[in-house]
């Protein structure tokens, strides 16, 4: 069956490769120019090539690609459908690479049967089936990638999300943003526990300003990391609870059992005060005069 | 069988654990402390978890149990150098010790006991108090 578009494949190559390339131009396929002229004709000459091959040995004609034949085919396409991912493609500009193929070939067909207007339906069937598979494909390695950039991103925001501050000697600052969920707390006390080691800090300021809600998974959350800061030997001053929030924990009944203060700044002034030391302005006029 | 070595510091004795602890070797640690509190007169016990990679939640109860008894016989009990996997175990085991006063280093355990420390006024209280008592 395959056989008639894998031998237009082979004599009409070149026609074939360059009607393809206009269409895939016409439909976006291009993306815009995101991808060089030279680099998209050797992928579209590779994808003939392959498409060929894998057509004159598919042994049925049920048009299935996920067999043999189709592997070099399947791997081509992986990796165009992956680069065109990572240069930020649409998953429709991805897919029109193989859409855009069927007009050319379909033309090619009409003119090779000449009048055999059944047997022109027949092939043009099993074409569709093959392309259109290969089109699905194309589109699911689209999504694969983009979902694996997306995990990738998720880590290193979890990652950068949960910085610890050092304020002063022995005090240390964890400005939390975003929701505290169990996975995010577990980095956020890994990170405040080693920085506890490496610093020999006494008090751990967690200010929760950008935390946008407290419920009371997130309280619990909140006070494992105080418990495990405790048992470790710093203690833990919560600040930065905005007014709304403290109103919904106490409606909530969650009750966090640590000292907190409103801002870090008081936070931060407490610290001090325990650790022994207190600030002082050195230059009143100065910073008089600075402030008018 | 092994035992764990309980030095005497000052008033203070000091446990350092260096070895992973097993059941029956944390159970002769208790016996040893308090017979050594009671003989020794001993105001505090420090003990340093450093060493301590793994714990159950036999483990954290003993630290809790040992930290009552020698409340009991009047000393304070710190624990000092827990590492953060060991405190995240604990937490997440539900035992937060909140009997037991913690402190990062040795050091600053041992300030925390003889009450010279600034941030440790709380401790520094209680053991003067029990110190006038101690010489009564």
């Amino acid at each position: 069956m395959a056989t008639i578009l894998s031998s237009i494949l082979e004599a009409h190559d070149g026609e074939v490769l360059a009607q393809w390339l206009v269409a895939l131009k016409a439909s976006g396929g291009t993306g815009g120019g995101r991808i060089k002229e030279g680099e998209l004709q050797t992928q579209c000459r590779h994808f003939l090539d392959a498409l060929r091959q894998a057509l004159a040995t598919a042994k049925n004609s049920d048009g299935n690609i996920q067999g043999a034949a189709f592997e070099d085919v399947r791997e081509l396409l992986a990796d165009v459908s992956r680069s065109r991912a990572a240069q930020g493609f649409s998953p429709t500009e991805t897919a029109s690479f193989v859409f855009s193929l069927k007009q050319p070939l379909f033309e090619r067909l009409r003119q090779e049967l000449g009048g055999d207007t059944a047997r022109i339906v027949d092939e043009s069937w099993q074409a569709t089936q093959v392309l259109d598979q290969l089109g699905l494909y194309t589109t699911e390695i689209h999504q694969k990638s983009r979902e694996d950039i997306v995990a990738r991103q998720q880590a290193e925001i979890a990652e950068l999300s949960t910085p610890v501050v050092k304020l002063w000697h022995g005090i240390l600052a964890l400005p939390l943003i975003g929701t505290l969920d169990s996975a995010r707390t577990q980095v956020v006390m890994e990170n405040l526990l080693q920085s506890i080691v490496d610093q020999g800090a006494e008090i751990a300021i967690i200010d929760i300003t950008g935390v946008p809600t407290v419920d009371t998974l997130v309280a619990q959350h909140l006070l494992k990391t105080i418990a495990a800061a405790r048992l470790m030997g710093a203690d833990c001053i919560v600040s930065g609870i905005r007014p709304q929030i403290a109103q919904t924990m106490v409606h909530l009944g969650v009750e966090l059992n640590v000292v907190s203060k409103a801002s870090l700044a008081d936070a931060f002034a407490l610290a001090l005060q325990r650790t022994g030391r207190t600030v002082v302005r050195s230059k009143l006029a100065g910073t008089l005069a600075a402030r008018t | 069988m092994d035992r764990i070595p309980i030095l005497k510091l000052g008033r203070a004795l000091l446990v350092t654990v260096q070895v992973d602890m097993h059941d029956r070797l944390a159970m002769a640690l208790e016996e040893d402390l308090s017979a050594k509190i009671v003989t020794t007169g001993a105001r505090g016990v420090l003990i340093d978890i450093s060493g301590l990679e793994i714990v159950d939640s036999f483990m954290g109860r003993m630290l809790d149990t040992i930290a009552a008894v020698s409340r009991l016989l009047d000393a304070d009990t710190v624990v000092v150098g827990m590492r953060p996997a060991v405190a995240i175990t604990l937490v997440e085991l539900g035992l937060s010790l909140n009997g037991v006063k913690t402190a990062l280093d040795v050091d600053r355990g041992m300030a925390l006991i003889t009450g010279d420390y600034g941030h440790a006024s709380e401790g520094s209280e209680d053991l003067e108090d029990s110190d006038d008592r101690g010489e009564g």
